[in-house]
């Protein structure tokens, strides 16, 4: 299982890369390969030139300005995993990110990449919807940034012209003392989930959830923003009941099957598991006082 | 003066320092000048004939050095199919594979054209241009469906799938069939899986035109098996072939057929006059790897009231997929082994082995025996919830007792003799691993975890595996003249560290270190005749020949030194590489300089009766099998609302006689857990009804990984054998064996509020929920 | 498709090696070790990402050498399992560990285990025992079940720790 040959070229910067990507016939990018050098070893997918980000050093990095995150489309799986300041922001990332592969795919595969690569399961795909983020696409045309909901065109299709580089993507942080969750199902660890649910939620003085956002990962071509769910926990106070029915009512959603997963089993798990998101999230999560 | 004792010892592998450095050299690793790559082109369909194979464009891709179809493979090859292993007349339909397919395939990756080419990128580059003209036929599916009337055959000149049929019982099964109080049915369907050693299989060849000659390195367990097929193939005499087993990166059993592969890479390195070397890659691995164990069970137990066995009857179907290289072995090991430590009252099995358009199966770690222990534990659980006795119960009283050894069953075993259990106490051996594993308390902590929404459930598995089968496994001992000592032998180690437990035994014969023994393994060349490594024998065949060999050279050692000394031999002793004269201050001569006597030093004569070399040969020959047993308990917690199950503890209590190296048995028995746990709840070869296989990569057919294989507590029990001068038996296979009836048999019992019944293995998350949701009834608690 | 092969020269440091060498543009990291520069130590089980069998160390970092191209390692540090052993030749405290404690049976998932751990332990030198086996999870090792491998990581972490104190 050897690649088919095509030519190798060497980005610097962001204007390389989009001149390149103008230029260049049946080119793909190449972030951090995790998904795509696999598929280009199997040859499922064949490309003529081969345009690497990587020595970009303008595209890598985490910025948070007050409560405006932005990450840089280079930026390492890794290095959000380690970051502290992701860590006490927003913790959820960081949760997610544990189930990102292993060890030796998170030190190269990138945010960008996985935003790109657009597997149903991708848990960074997930975050991005949790946070209704905005993606930034860059090409010799300018810029257009393109909210997570008009991203996903279909399978493994991500709304992006075939001159545009997905340079950064961005979303306002959430309050601090909010609650968090983040978990899928997969049999072994680093395996595509066949459902993963993260959801994040706040509560005001009286204890009730004012603000929620739950999303199911690996049930769609996209990440499935649950937002009956979210309308329903709103105003109520967290309890056994209300996450039961949360759950069943995420289970009604469509999902997608296959010859190996079948959709009502997926619905299943997707009911037990927005549950337990949502108790873990409502249990974390502080009561804040708006005196 | 005591010496150093290495059998029985865990001393360190003399495997590791060059493993350990990226020293090891495994079949890709083999830098030959002037070396050529090859990729295959391969069906994509499960059933196809094919017209025309358009080779042109691919010829002419840079790199390449030549393509080769079917026809263009030397005239001795053409027509022929690849040797058949075992024959057996219960056969009705020996049909093997051809080296490269000539007009219809019938698996999915079977090999229609080879491209040879300076790399292998640029061989696969050419692969993508062959042109094949297919005319897809219909498929045989799963066993079950493809001996149905009407079913499509899996070779279009068959009329149908039938490939093997027999029969095997004792007893007077009608009888206990009329008179039993209860009669219990049950269905049971195994799945396919496969070995997958991280290392995959792979071929190199080079032929010499001056003395007409193949050289060939394969990764494989069995040398001579490859050397006799090649030799059939070739029409060539054996010196002329041979074949040496580089490092071996895992074996677990597929690595124990003769592959199409090793015989298409020494032809297309005879005429092209240069090395050339196809390393197969995982996806092959996939396609084209055999694999095993899809079998479908109808059972009836004949059973008293106090839960006792009278008899056991029922059918076998045993999916043998496109062609039979190992014959009908498997299913006749799976039915051999069904009454395992039992005392049934009689037995009786037909078994129907029937072609599919999947890739061929061969043994597998544990051989069919998996599956056999799995329907009779869980006919053992069965009974007990039928009767309302405790499964260890039912067991119990089923037991064949320890004064019964040895023990005649009835049947008679693949090597054609009677099924005799030499020793092994089986109640004992269940005894010890639920007292480890707490079984009479678990009640408590089920209901205790119950109460807080937690299911537990707990699994027992027992078994007896024939291990160390014949014909024969040889060993060569020479004391060289620098003094080491060398030893040849057949046995083809493929991890299991043959070379420590061989020097081992030779040490402690000859009173050497184990680090002064250097045992050369896998090659036709240094060891004529060798049978291979599987069944668990080695230790037992090999082991034998050595410490046997060993003791003829000690005696020529001593023989010589007592002429030179003017002693008796009984006064002399082999300590330190030396031979000395007992007690004090006694002379001695070193082992080097008696081998360079023996090779002749001018002048000197040979003392009377001393033949011109210090080395021995022997091949021992087992008279039967011998029975290694031992008991699994698995406890799992399940996860009711996704079918997660994850394995709390694993107790193994493990017989195989006396032990050569504790450690490296440990790892046999800790390693077959893990794949056995594979078995249970993860890998499963996925294949539509069409034959067309699903799960083709290490993302789809999930591998045991570290997070979720628990350390096994395991316990030794020691019931040495007579069979064999070290008393030894196989110790390869055990930890697979039972783990999937054990296991499956705890999430069983887990699910205990929701009655499910679990007749399949291995059994994913998705299954145990739809088996909950079937089942429809609440769970009692909430 | 563009004509021709396409090849680099890269510069690369292997196990403390300065090196240049051609390569194809298409090689990875592990064929160019392997091929190109016969180094074959590192060893392929799947080529597509999962089996951790290819994990090498880009400037102190295990990746799979399976996923990255040997283009892409222009520039950097590469340690392989050859570059392991003490300078003298003599071991290494993990491959050591991984002798005494039996860590290995066919030795094919060897490399791509010392190297991960290897980095591992160095930025994790408390690790635990569940976090060792999450460390270990992107490796699969068919013969051992894991145990002797986790040994051998806890006691050289211990040792690690002794050595702090
Ligand atoms: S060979 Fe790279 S992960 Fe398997
Ligand atoms: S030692 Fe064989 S795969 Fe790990």
């Amino acid at each position: 299982m050897k690649p088919a040959p095509f030519k190798y070229h060497r980005a610097e910067t962001i204007n390389d890369a989009t001149g390149m990507l103008a230029s260049l016939d049946n080119a793909r990018l190449l972030s951090g390969g995790q998904s795509l050098m696999a598929m280009m070893n199997l040859r499922y997918v064949m490309v003529d030139h081969l345009i690497d980000l990587n020595p970009v050093s303008e595209l890598a990095g985490i910025r948070i300005d007050r409560d405006r995150v932005e990450l840089g489309g280079m930026t390492r799986q890794r290095t959000m995993l380690e970051s502290d300041e992701i860590a006490i922001r927003a913790p959820v990332i960081r949760e997610a990110l544990g189930f990102v592969g292993h060890v030796q795919t998170r030190n190269r595969g990138t945010v960008g990449g996985s935003l790109a690569h657009m597997d149903p399961a991708a848990e960074l795909m997930g975050i991005a919807a949790l946070y209704d983020a905005e993606i930034t696409l860059t090409s010799t045309r300018g810029e257009r940034t393109v909210s997570i909901a008009d991203y996903p065109m279909g399978y493994m299709t991500p709304n992006i012209e075939p001159d545009e580089i997905l340079t950064r993507v961005s979303f306002d942080l959430w309050p601090q003392g909010h609650g968090y969750d983040f978990r899928e199902f997969a049999q072994r660890h680093g395996d595509f989930a066949v459902v993963g649910v993260g959801s994040q939620l706040t509560l005001d003085d009286k204890g009730e959830i004012d603000r929620a956002a739950v999303v199911l990962i690996g049930v769609d071509d996209g990440p499935v923003r649950l937002n009956d769910v979210e309308e329903a926990l709103i105003g109520e106070t967290p309890s056994d009941d209300l996450f039961r029915a949360a759950g069943s009512m995420a289970a009604k959603q469509e999902m997608m099957g296959d010859a190996l997963i079948t959709a009502d089993y997926r619905k299943r798990v997707a009911d037990a598991f927005v549950r337990r998101s949502l108790t873990n999230a409502a249990a974390r999560a502080k009561e804040i006082s708006h005196a | 003066m005591t010496e150093k004792v290495f059998v029985g010892q865990s001393v360190k592998r003399l495997e590791d320092p060059n493993l350990l450095t990226g020293k090891g050299q495994f079949l890709d690793d083999l830098k030959l000048p002037g070396m050529l790559e090859a990729a295959f082109v391969r069906s994509p369909f499960a059933h196809a004939r094919f017209t025309d194979l358009d080779i042109e464009d691919a010829r002419k891709m840079p790199g390449v050095v030549a393509v080769y179809t079917a026809k263009d493979l030397p005239d001795v090859m053409q027509g022929k199919r690849i040797l058949l292993q075992v024959p057996n007349p219960a056969i009705t339909n020996p049909i093997t594979q051809e080296p490269l397919a000539s007009e219809e395939v019938c698996f999915v990756g079977e090999a229609v054209a080879v491209i040879v080419a300076e790399s292998r990128h640029e061989a696969e580059d050419a692969a993508e241009r062959v042109i094949v003209d297919w005319d897809p036929l219909p498929a045989a599916g799963h066993c079950d469906t493809a001996l149905k009337p009407g079913a499509p055959v899996a070779h279009s000149d068959m009329t149908d799938n039938v490939a093997a049929r027999f029969s095997l019982g004792y007893g007077d099964i009608d009888k206990a069939f009329k008179e039993a109080k209860h009669i219990i049915k049950e269905r049971y369907v195994p799945h396919r899986g496969t070995g997958h050693p991280m290392e995959c299989r792979g071929v190199c060849a080079i032929y010499d035109a001056v003395s007409d000659a193949f050289r060939i390195w394969s990764s494989t367990q069995t040398p001579h098996n490859t050397q006799r097929g090649v030799v059939d193939m070739f029409g060539m005499p054996e010196d002329k072939v041979r074949i040496i087993t580089p490092d071996v990166g895992g074996g677990f059993g597929p690595k124990n057929q003769v592959y199409p592969e090793e015989m298409v890479i020494p032809a297309a390195a005879q005429m092209l006059g240069r090395p050339v070397r196809w390393t197969e890659d995982r996806r092959e691995h996939f396609l084209t790897t055999t694999q095993e164990r899809d079998q479908v069970w109808e059972l009836s137990a004949a059973v008293d009231d106090d839960g006792y066995i009278l008899g056991l009857k029922g059918s076998l179907i045993h999916d043998a997929g496109a062609y039979l290289p190992w014959g009908s072995i498997m299913p006749y090991i799976s039915a051999t082994t069904v009454p395992g430590p039992y005392k049934l009252g009689s037995y009786k099995i037909d078994v129907t082995v029937a072609f599919t358009n999947m890739v061929p199966t061969t043994p597998l770690r544990g051989a069919g025996r998996p599956q056999a222990v799995f329907v009779m534990e869980r006919m053992c659980d069965l009974i007990g919830r039928e009767l309302a006795i405790d499964p260890a119960e039912v067991r119990r009283r089923n037991f064949i007792p320890a004064d019964a050894m040895p023990y005649k069953m009835g049947l008679t075993y693949r090597d054609g003799a009677p099924v005799i259990y030499d020793t092994g106490n089986y109640p004992e051996s269940q005894n010890k691993a639920l007292a480890r594993a707490g079984y009479d308390t678990f009640p408590e902590r089920q209901a205790a975890a119950l109460k807080e929404g937690r299911y537990l459930g707990i699994g027992i598995g027992n078994y007896v595996e024939g291990t160390g089968l014949g014909p024969f496994e040889g060993a060569t001992i020479r004391i060289l003249t620098n003094g080491r000592v060398a030893v040849y032998t057949g046995a083809t180690p493929a991890g299991q560290a043959h070379k420590t437990t061989l020097a081992q035994i030779c040490a402690d014969q000859l009173g050497v270190d184990i680090s002064d023994v250097d045992v050369v393994v896998g090659d036709t060349g240094m060891m004529p005749r060798g049978a291979g490594t599987y069944a668990s024998r080695i230790t037992v065949n090999a082991g034998s020949s050595v410490r046997t060999a060993s003791i003829e050279v000690r005696g020529k050692l001593l023989k010589m030194a007592a002429a030179k000394f003017d002693v008796e031999e009984d006064d002399l002793e082999c300590v330190g590489g030396l031979v000395r004269i007992k007690g004090e201050q006694g002379d001695s001569i070193g082992f080097s300089d008696l081998a360079k006597m023996t090779s002749g030093m001018p002048g000197y004569v040979l003392p009377e009766g001393i033949k011109p070399d210090l080395e021995a040969s022997a091949y021992f020959t087992p008279p039967q099998a011998t029975y290694s047993n031992g008991s699994h308990v698995a406890e799992v917690e399940v996860d009711p609302e996704t079918g997660l199950v994850t394995i709390l503890n694993y107790v193994v209590v493990h017989d195989c006689g006396n032990v050569i190296n504790p450690m490296l048995v440990h790892g046999q028995v800790q390693g077959g857990v893990a794949h056995g746990i594979g078995n249970a709840i993860l890998e499963r070869m996925v294949y539509d009804e069409d034959a067309n296989p699903l799960t083709t990569t290490f993302a789809e057919y999930l591998m045991p990984t570290a997070e979720m294989i628990p350390d096994c507590d395991i316990i030794h029990m020691h019931s040495p054998t007579p069979l064999n001068p070290l008393g030894v038996k196989g110790a390869g296979e055990g930890g697979t064996i039972p783990a999937p009836a054990a296991i499956v048999a705890a999430v069983e019992n887990a699910l205990q509020p929701f009655g499910i019944r679990i007749n399949e293995c291995p059994i994913l998350p998705q299954r145990i929920v739809e088996l909950i949701d079937a089942a429809g009834t609440d769970k009692g608690e909430e | 498709m563009p004509d021709g092969k396409h090849t680099r020269e890269i510069n690369v440091v292997v196990n403390g090696e300065p090196i240049s060498a051609a390569v194809e543009d298409r090689y990875s990291l592990a064929d160019f070790l392997r091929k190109v520069i016969g180094l074959t130590g590192t060893h392929l089980g799947c080529e597509h990402g999962v089996c951790g069998a290819c994990t090498v160390l880009v400037n102190g970092d295990a990746v799979r050498g399976c996923l990255m191209l040997a283009v892409q390692a222009e520039g950097c540090e590469v340690t392989t399992i050859e570059g392991l052993a003490n300078a003298d030749g003599t071991l290494g405290k993990l491959q050591q560990a991984f002798m005494d404690n039996y860590s290995l049976q066919c030795g094919f998932c060897t490399p791509g285990i010392l190297t991960t751990l290897t980095a591992y332990l160095r930025d994790h030198p408390d690790a635990d025992e569940p976090e060792i086996r999450e460390a270990l999870s992107g490796n699969i090792c068919r013969c051992t079940g894991y145990d002797t491998i986790v040994k051998a990581a806890l006691s050289v972490a211990a040792e690690m720790k002794g050595a702090r104190a």
